[in-house]
This record gives structure tokens, C-alpha cells and sequence, in this order.
């Protein structure tokens, strides 16, 4: 197959073969260039007397239930028709780059493809039209889908329990905190300090500080993994825990980590593991295995519900067994003849009397549970396996393959798992991480992460996962070769890069000295 | 396997070019002891779509789903109707399966909704802006709990006894760890809630004042007053509205006197999905803006000039400022937000109006038939579209009696306030447009039977 | 008005007991485009070393310490609508702070002009 998409301008054609560039004309009257169509904003297309929705109006009453509360003016917000919103979505849809159009490489993130069977799964009504607060009698198949997807979690990670209410994966990381903090005050100590890793995500030390932690860094050893003895010489009776993530963001799998665990729980503290790259080592390894006590799960990495241009995400916890008394409420309980009901704050002081208590409304964010466990069934053990075992070879491919036009500052240091990291240091003078990021957008491909981990010098993260195809891998491999010759040729158009995007490169610095976060103009008049 | 592209002869190929014999060579530095070496035992194997399908749908199909029913549940989440066009919009590609848009270049579309999106909450709530949403509403008003202590750099908080029980519960255990002071009621059963006991509760040491607008047990608090109470004492208004609707006829709390206003926005867009995912909104006054939670996106320009839009003062969260960050949310509820959008600028400011107006309507009749029912009484002077009756008995025992009838008759106090024996006998109604005259009577004639 | 410098590229400039202080150009080269500052509010009691006052780039927020003890007095008003007056201006017009020495004697920590230049060549 060959590095680039045959149907499309190829290098071979040279520039001659583009004469309608020469008069193409620059401007049009519409300010749209074809199928590049912009969009004005709503508060400019829309009147406040347009409605797209029909809405028959019953024979109204007086409102004296409402007098004295009135609103003195409807609200300023302008209203379309139908045809004209499904218009403006759609075409504001077509300035988004996104997995359904190509690879998104973006490094911890793991942008897998969204398996549409979960979307239409999710739409059921007995699961999309079902209140949480229904009679528990009501919902016993919504019940079991929480308990069903609660034992594979369990199980995959051969842990003791898990905490389903967290709304996210930073949400997550909190209701682990806070079972490590509740665990250490119901032994009556005082341990104030959570040791992170300088490689953590950023989540991590806000997380631990808000929970009241004072946050120390452990440094990372030469093949970018934690020191060990540096954590050992650390550790005391001031520790609460240590939060690592594995595999790490360098990409690479903790060797050390049941050492690392033994040693934390040694000098009586707990093991808290970043679950954001579970993705390498779903049904290979289980973190159970190497002494972690609490672990989040993102539901929209591993377990490919959608990340919708950020969110909603899911992060429930798994837990050992020294930290399940202390998980937040509600959670589901399991009788022997099948029933299930939901623990919550009237039975919390018999069923969970050591609770930290109860972390946001309902019980989580069951229209993730619903697609998480459509995937994990689809894929079964086996297949989760597979997963993983292709999202670390696609990683390696691209690694051995970029290694030598790109700096891999571990590259010697044996495989990765499922990102390949490289650095800048192979860049000429002039050329940054940044002209490489917005000259892949040129490319039509999503940028890697960029400038994380902050341990590596103008860090490029990528993490292709399972979903893209060699032949894919092959075309993004070739488009970042060519940049980084590109670079290496003192090629500068690649410095105003990107040419060919909705929008050149924004001025970040007006928006943060100035910044305009709401349309200020009249609508609608 | 049909998500999986890569085929054996590929991964072989791929094999030769890293230089490994075998897949578990790149799982070198996993130790030997905890490496599987083969598909974890008692766990089913792949599934085909249609058999997947299957073993979903007949879980679904254990549920009754709102829209079967005579249904009347609100306290939080709210059953409305969803205009086929916001589905279909939010399944495009190009948002469904797009990342938070760190990328601004190739990420206008989401980024312009979420602009589109924080004027839309800001102008609904009457205040300067809006951030691009949190988890949910519950969340949402913990980040406001804390965010008025960094304000006012106060830590004690005071909660109107009319805050949604797990809104409160929330925010309690938040406090423990953080050391704030939290004053948490259950409600009084009365027509009309007296601002006096809240205010008389604000002094020197408070941050914050959180009131809910309207009530948990539908009632309409009088912000103005407490909005003077809180303001003469260094302390900031925050305001919750779990039913935006309701803005469609009520003044906006910014109107009123509200500093941070926070919400529930699944009513618009979103779906009840037993809770699920839902959308946190957020807004304040434009002073307050760096010591926000949340991201935010803002309007600038691009090397040519054109109007574009990026995150922005993102100095405040914690990939950039890590331990010292506002809040550790990372994500926000991007999908659901665009769901509320378009919802929103479906109806416009217009037909939000009207759709309040129905909503109180059906209200309106719901309660009058209800507490024509004999030993049942209506509590509120002032409602919107949910109201609390009062049953001659436990009204827990009542929900699930009808639910055995397939009518879901709203949300019990027990339920919400377990063990708070006074209100055991309440029953919060909900009635929004999706009600019917058919829906209120064999609600009003099945209470008849079993309160007989 | 003697100038010091610390190593964290802050200066101070004396004048009796009242100290102007700021980040250097080298500083402001480092940072880029500065986007926000946050000051101190007068009154405020500082100890050497406190980190009173935070400085804004797009992607970055940087600690600025105080390099001696004192009381702030005045905080650059200017900065409020204009913080690109420390990427243009930084060692005149884009002070931060002004602050009452309570030990004069902690400057002869720091360096001078000329000790300041060597050490950012050695950098």
C-alpha cells in the first residue's frame, strides 16, 4: 500500500499540474469556498420570534402561582427553524476533525473508534428514557447493567470492588483520594504528603491537593520509568500514598511496579494508579496483580464511548480490598434471587457504615455503562485482549518506524506499550514540536499530544490504538517523515503551518489578555 | 474480530519490522507473575452485533421507560420532549467522535458551539458568563461551594433547607476533605419558605449562600432578599436551578441578585438516562472570571484575520497549574452541552417561553385534580412545573403500590429524605408538556384506589 | 537607585526603605506573550521567598517571589488592563509591586547588574 491516498494531489505531480491555483481567485462574495463553509453565529442568523418547535398551547390559566416571580422580559436568546439549525450544526460539524475522518493520534487520550451498535444501544428506551429515582422495581434491567458491567471491571483489573458513581476520569482520581484519606484517618493517623511522579497527568497533584495532600514529585530514572530508590528513600510514616500511572506517560510499562507497591505498602501507604492507559494491558495484565489499591477507569478510552469534543466522560474506580469500606455511595446490591436494589444513604449505615459518603446526584453515568458494556461484550475476553496486544504493536510500529528521522529518547530502552514518545532534538534550530503538530494538520491528520510528558523536551506523544489499519499507519508514518524532512530542509512554510485548515493558527494571547467569552452584540432584533 | 483491522498477516509483517518474534516480546517489561498468558477464565468470549443487541434489549426491556406510562418524577431530572432534530445532530461524526479541541484549527465546530453554547447560559441565567459545563448540576454546585470561599476567602457555606438532598449530600462530603463548613437542613413542610431562618444563618465568616430556584419541594424562594442578606455580609449568592425551563417564566437569578449561578441542564437536549450522563452549567459575574472552574472558550482571531475560537485562560486548570489549579475537572460534558444548544436555539428565548407556560399549565392541572383526590392536599402557594402533595400516609409505600400499576407517580420524600419521619408522607408531582389529560386522571384515579 | 537581581530574574529597585519590584527582560524572553498578572494586595506581609504575585503566559503560570521581606504597598494598577507592559516594558513600566523593606540587610543576598548578566550567560 502506498504511502499516500492515490485518490489526491500525490508529490509526483509536481505543482505545474495545479494551473487552477494560479487564477483561482482569492476572495468570493460569499466568504465560502466551496464545500469550505463558514458559519455565523446564532446570536447573529437567529430572530427572537423564530422557533423550531411546535409546541400546542393548552387554554392557560391565570398564573397566580407564579406572580411576583415573573421574568419582566423573555430571555435574549434568538431561535431558529429547524431546517436552518439542522444547517447550522451541520455545517459547523464540517470544521471539527475527528476519528470518524482519520487517525487521531493524540497520545493518553486513546481516540478509538466508537462502535455505533453503543449509540444504538444507548437509545433504547428502557435505558435512555428511564428516571433515576424510578422504584427499584422499575429498573431492575438498568440495576443490572451497573452490576454486569461492575464484574467485568472488577474482573479485568482483579480487584476487590468498584466505585461506579464517578462522572469522570479526574472525578475518579477523587474518589480514590478520598477513600486513601479516609482510610488513613479511620487508623487514627496523620499522613499529609501524596508523592506523584513528575510525569503525572496534571490531574494527579490537583486532585491530591485538593483532598488536602501537600504534593511532593518523585523523579523519573534514566530509561524514563519511577526511581525506585528515590521513592524508597522517600517514603515514612508522613505518606499517605503514592499516585502512579501505568503504563506511564512516557509509554512505557512500570517494571518496578510490584516493588514499587511492596514498598508503599510497607511503610503504610497506598498505591493509587492513573487508569488512563489501561488500554495497553486490558485482559494481559491485571493491575490487582501488582499491588494497586485503587485505579480509575475512563470509560471513553479503554472502553470506547464516545468523546463527543470533550466529554461526558465516566471514571468509575476499582478498589482492593483495604479501600472498599470506604467507596462513596450509591452503589448496587445483588440478592440470591436475582433482584438488585441500590445502597444509598437509607441503608448506607448498615450496608457501608465507613462510606466518605455520596460524590454527585444519582448513580453515575449510566448512558456510558450502557455502551462500555455493548463494547466489552462485543469484544469478550479474548477479544479485549487482542486489543490491547494491537494498540502496543500499532505503537511499535510506529516507533521503530519513526525512530531515527525523530529523536526517541526511550527508544532504546526496549518496546513501548501503547504510545511512542519522541522528543525535539532531532528538529533543526527554528523547527519546534508545534510546526510538526500544525504541519500533520496539512496532512490531514490530527496532531499527536504535544508537550507532554513535561520530563521530555518538546514532547510528541502518539498513541494510534487498535483501530487504525497498517495501511493507515503507513500513510501517517509517511506524513510525519516527510515533515520532519521537511524541518530538517529549513522548509519555513512549515513554520505558518497550518495553510489548508478552517483556520490558520489563532491568536491565543489576545484571547487570554482580552477575553471575549460570550457574544456582547444585539440579537435577534 | 470487527473493530479489529489489523489481519494475522499483518501483525506478522509489523512483528519483522520492530525486530520481535512474538507479540508478548513487546510485553517484555511486564513481570513474568502477572502476565496472563491467555484470555481471563468465567468471562464470555466475543459476541456478534445481533447477539450483543440481543442480550442489551431484553435488559432494557426490564425497565419501564418514562414514555410508557403516566409518568410525573422530577426532583433533578426531568422528563421532556427531545425534538428528533437534536439526536440526529449530536450523532454527527464529526462531534460524537472529536476530542476536547486543543487543536483550535481543525476544532472551530465544537469550539463555536461551546461559545454559542456560554452565551446561551449566561443570558438564561442573567449573568455576564458562562463557562463550557461540568459533570452535572450537583457537581457543579460543590465547584461553586469553593469557589466562593476562594472569592471571599471565607470557608463556611450555608445551604438553604430547599437545596436537593444529594445537591447537599454532595456538597457535605466535598466540605469534609476540604475542611469548609457546611450548614445542611432537611425541609420544612410549609406553602411558602421563609427567607428569615437562611438569613439569620449569614454572618462575618460566611462565603456563600446556596438556595435552589425552584425548591426541591417546587417552591420559589424570594432571591432578592437573601441576595441583601448575603451581600451585606461580604457573603456571595449562589443560585441552583435544576429545571431551566422554569427560566422561560421566572426572572433570571442574575436578575436578582445571584453572584455564581449553577444548574442542571439535562432538561434541554439531554435525556433522563437514569441519571446519567447530565450537564453542569455554570455561570457567575464576568469579575469573577479567573477564579472559575471549568474550561472556557473565547473569541479571537486568526493569522489572517478571520473570527475564530479557542480554550482559553486555561491557566487556571490543572494541566497547566497542577496543585495550584481552580478545580481538578478535566473534562466537561461536551456532547450533552451541544444536545442543550441546539435544543435551545431550536426553541429560542420565544418558544422557551411557551414551553414554560405549558409546563406550568399541566402543573397547574395535575395539582388541581391531585388534591381534589380525598385525603390529599396540596402544599405550595408558589410552583412551577413540580409541587409537593401531602398523603394521608407513607408515600413510599404509595410510589411503589402504583408503580405495580405502571404509573409512575413521582418522586417520594422518603425517598429523598430517608429517615426525616415529618416528611415521609410527601410526594413531589412533575408535570412538564409531555403529560396528559389521559396520564393525570389514571394517575388521580389509581391514587383514589389505593389511598381508599 | 541601586538595582539587585535574584536568580528567579526578579529585581528590586531601593529607594530608603521602599522597594519597586519586577521580572527581568531575560524573565519576560522566557515567559512570552504575558497574558494576566495577579498582584498583591497592599497590606499584604511578605516574607523573602513568598510568592505573592503570578504571572500568566497561554500555556504557562509562573510564581514570582519576593526577593526580600516587607509590607506591599502599591500594586502596578496598569498591568490590570495592560499585561503586556511586562513583555515591553519590563524593567520600568511593568513593575508589579512596591513594598516597605522590614530588613534592608537581606539585599545583600542578591546580585548586582553586572553579577545578574554573568549568570544568565551562564544559563
Amino acid at each position: 500500500m502506498t504511502a499516500v491516498n492515490p485518490a489526491g494531489c500525490r508529490p509526483e505531480m509536481g505543482p505545474a499540474q495545479h494551473p487552477a491555483h494560479e487564477d483561482a481567485p482569492r476572495l468570493t462574495n460569499s466568504g465560502d469556498r466551496a464545500l469550505m463553509l463558514e458559519e455565523a453565529l446564532i446570536f447573529e442568523l437567529g430572530r427572537f420570534d423564530a422557533t423550531g418547535v411546535d409546541i400546542d398551547e393548552p387554554e392557560l390559566e391565570p398564573l397566580p402561582a407564579l406572580s411576583g416571580f415573573l421574568r419582566k422580559a423573555a430571555p435574549a436568546l434568538p431561535g431558529l427553524t429547524e431546517p436552518e439549525t439542522v444547517r447550522h450544526y451541520t455545517r459547523l460539524s464540517r470544521q471539527n476533525y475527528a476519528i470518524d475522518l482519520g487517525p487521531f493520534p493524540l497520545g493518553s487520550c486513546t481516540m478509538k473508534h466508537n462502535p455505533r451498535l453503543n449509540e444504538k444501544v444507548a437509545r433504547m428506551p428502557g435505558f435512555a428514557d428511564v428516571h433515576p429515582l424510578q422504584p427499584v422495581q422499575t429498573v431492575q434491567g438498568a440495576l443490572k447493567v451497573i452490576n454486569e458491567l461492575a464484574h467485568w471491571l472488577i474482573t479485568l483489573t482483579g480487584m476487590h470492588g468498584v466505585a461506579m458513581t464517578p462522572k469522570a476520569g479526574a472525578h475518579g482520581e477523587l474518589c480514590g483520594v478520598l477513600c486513601i484519606k479516609s482510610a488513613i484517618e479511620a487508623r487514627g493517623e496523620d499522613r499529609t504528603v501524596m508523592l506523584v511522579p513528575e510525569s503525572a497527568h496534571g490531574t494527579n497533584p490537583a486532585t491530591a491537593a485538593f483532598a488536602g495532600f501537600s504534593i511532593e514529585n518523585i523523579p523519573a530514572n534514566a530509561d524514563g520509568r519511577v526511581d525506585l530508590e528515590a521513592l524508597k528513600a522517600r517514603l515514612g510514616p508522613d505518606v499517605a500514598g503514592l499516585m502512579i500511572t501505568n503504563p506511564n506517560t512516557c509509554g512505557l510499562f512500570e517494571r518496578d511496579m510490584k516493588a514499587i507497591s511492596d514498598a508503599v505498602h510497607a511503610a503504610g501507604g497506598y498505591v493509587y494508579c492513573d487508569g488512563a492507559n489501561f488500554n495497553a494491558i486490558v485482559g494481559k495484565v491485571r493491575p490487582g496483580d501488582l499491588g494497586v489499591d485503587a485505579m480509575h477507569i475512563n470509560l471513553h478510552k479503554t472502553f470506547s464511548t464516545p468523546h463527543g469534543g470533550g466529554g461526558p466522560g465516566s471514571g468509575p474506580v476499582v478498589l482492593s480490598k483495604a479501600l472498599c469500606p470506604y467507596g462513596p455511595i450509591p452503589f448496587t446490591e445483588l440478592f440470591e434471587d436475582g433482584h438488585l436494589t441500590l445502597v444509598d444513604e437509607e441503608t448506607a449505615g448498615a450496608r457501608q457504615p465507613h462510606s466518605f459518603g455520596r460524590m454527585a446526584a444519582f448513580h453515575g453515568q449510566m448512558g456510558m455503562f450502557t455502551r462500555a458494556l455493548t463494547y466489552i461484550l462485543s469484544h469478550g475476553a479474548d477479544g479485549l485482549r487482542q486489543v490491547a496486544e494491537d494498540a502496543v504493536l500499532n505503537a511499535n510500529y510506529v516507533l521503530r518506524s519513526l525512530d531515527g528521522e525523530l529523536d526517541a529518547p526511550f527508544g532504546k530502552a526496549g518496546p513501548c506499550m501503547h504510545e511512542a514518545l519522541f522528543s525535539d532534538d532531532s528538529l533543526p534550530e527554528g523547527f519546534s514540536t508545534l510546526d510538526i503538530a500544525k504541519g500533520l494538520i496539512d496532512e490531514g491528520f490530527h496532531p499527536m499530544t504535544v508537550y507532554f510528558p513535561l520530563v521530555v523536551h518538546g514532547a510528541m506523544l502518539i498513541e494510534p490504538t487498535e483501530t487504525e489499519s497498517k495501511a493507515g499507519l503507513d500513510r501517517f508514518i509517511g506524513s510525519m517523515r516527510s515533515l520532519a524532512q521537511r524541518a530538517k530542509a529549513g522548509d519555513t512554510s512549515l513554520k505558518s503551518a497550518p495553510h489548508f485548515a478552517p483556520r490558520r493558527r489563532l491568536d491565543e494571547t489576545q484571547a487570554a489578555r482580552k477575553p471575549v467569552l460570550a457574544w456582547k452584540g444585539d440579537s435577534g432584533a | 474480530m470487527r473493530y479489529l483491522p489489523l489481519t494475522p498477516a499483518n501483525r506478522t509483517e509489523m512483528l519483522g519490522v520492530i525486530g520481535a518474534a512474538t507479540i508478548d516480546d513487546l510485553f517484555v517489561d511486564v513481570p513474568a507473575e502477572a502476565h496472563l498468558s491467555g484470555p481471563i477464565a468465567d468471562l464470555p468470549m466475543h459476541a456478534s452485533e445481533m447477539a450483543v443487541e440481543r442480550h442489551m434489549g431484553a435488559l432494557a426491556a426490564q425497565n419501564i421507560s418514562a414514555g410508557s406510562v403516566p409518568f410525573f418524577l422530577g426532583a433533578g431530572a426531568y422528563k421532556h420532549h427531545i425534538p428528533a432534530s437534536v439526536d440526529h445532530l449530536i450523532q454527527r461524526g464529526e462531534f460524537l467522535t472529536a476530542y476536547t479541541p486543543y487543536q483550535p484549527e481543525i476544532a472551530q465546530g465544537t469550539l463555536q458551539v461551546l461559545f454559542e453554547f456560554q452565551t446561551q447560559v449566561a443570558r438564561l441565567f442573567g449573568v455576564e458568563i458562562a463557562n463550557a459545563s461540568m459533570y452535572d448540576g450537583s457537581t457543579a454546585c460543590w465547584e461553586a461551594v469553593a469557589m466562593a470561599g476562594r472569592v471571599t476567602k471565607r470557608s463556611r457555606a450555608v445551604l438553604s433547607r430547599g437545596l436537593h438532598p444529594h445537591y447537599a449530600a454532595t456538597i457535605t462530603t466535598m466540605a469534609k476533605f476540604t475542611g469548609d463548613s457546611i450548614d445542611a437542613q432537611p425541609p420544612r413542610l410549609v406553602g411558602e419558605p421563609s427567607p428569615d431562618g437562611l438569613i439569620s444563618g449569614i454572618d462575618d465568616t460566611t462565603s456563600c449562600v446556596v438556595v435552589q430556584y425552584p425548591d426541591v419541594l417546587g417552591r420559589i424562594p424570594d432571591l432578592a432578599a437573601i441576595a441583601d442578606a448575603a451581600h451585606a455580609k461580604g457573603a456571595l449568592l449562589v443560585v441552583v436551578v435544576t429545571e431551566p425551563v422554569a427560566l422561560g417564566l421566572l426572572e433570571a437569578p442574575g436578575n436578582l441578585g445571584a453572584d455564581i449561578v449553577v444548574g442542571e441542564g439535562q432538561s434541554l437536549g439531554v435525556g433522563l438516562q437514569f441519571g446519567g450522563p447530565y450537564l453542569g452549567l455554570f455561570g457567575c459575574r464576568e469579575k469573577f472570571v479567573r477564579q472559575m472552574p471549568g474550561r472556557l472558550c473565547g473569541e479571537t482571531v486568526d493569522a489572517e484575520g478571520k473570527r475564530g475560537f479557542v480554550l482559553t485562560l486555561s491557566t487556571r486548570e490543572q494541566h497547566i497549574r497542577r496543585e495550584k489549579a481552580t478545580s481538578n475537572i478535566c473534562t466537561n460534558a461536551g456532547l450533552c452541552a451541544l444536545a442543550f444548544s441546539v435544543h435551545m436555539t431550536l426553541l429560542g428565548g420565544t418558544g422557551l417561553a411557551k414551553l414554560a407556560r405549558v409546563n406550568h399549565a399541566k402543573a397547574q392541572q395535575t395539582a388541581k385534580r391531585l388534591a381534589a383526590v380525598p385525603g390529599v392536599s396540596l402544599l405550595n402557594t408558589s410552583y412551577f412545573n413540580e409541587f409537593t402533595l401531602i398523603l394521608p400516609r407513607d408515600a413510599r409505600e404509595v410510589v411503589r403500590e402504583l408503580a405495580d400499576q405502571r404509573i409512575l407517580a413521582g418522586v417520594s420524600l422518603g425517598r429523598l429524605f430517608p429517615g426525616v419521619a415529618n416528611l415521609a408522607n410527601g410526594l413531589l408531582v412533575t408535570a412538564t408538556e409531555c403529560t396528559t389529560a389521559e396520564d393525570i386522571e389514571a394517575f388521580a384515579v389509581a391514587l383514589e384506589g389505593v389511598l381508599a | 537607585m541601586p538595582l539587585y537581581y535574584t536568580q528567579d530574574h526578579e529585581w528590586i529597585d531601593v529607594d530608603g526603605d521602599t522597594g519597586t519590584v519586577g521580572i527581568t527582560d531575560y524573565a519576560q524572553g522566557q515567559l512570552g506573550d504575558i497574558t494576566f498578572v495577579e498582584l498583591p494586595e497592599p497590606g499584604a506581609t511578605l516574607k523573602k521567598g513568598d510568592a505573592p504575585c503570578v504571572v500568566d503566559s497561554v500555556k504557562a503560570a509562573s510564581d514570582v517571589y519576593a526577593p526580600v521581606s516587607g509590607t506591599v504597598t502599591e500594586a502596578n494598577a496598569a498591568l490590570e488592563g495592560e499585561p503586556e507592559l511586562v513583555n515591553t516594558d519590563p524593567e520600568s513600566g511593568g513593575w508589579l509591586f512596591r513594598l516597605t523593606l522590614s530588613n534592608t540587610s537581606e539585599l545583600g543576598g542578591l546580585m548586582d547588574r553586572a553579577a545578574y548578566d554573568e549568570y544568565v550567560a551562564g544559563l
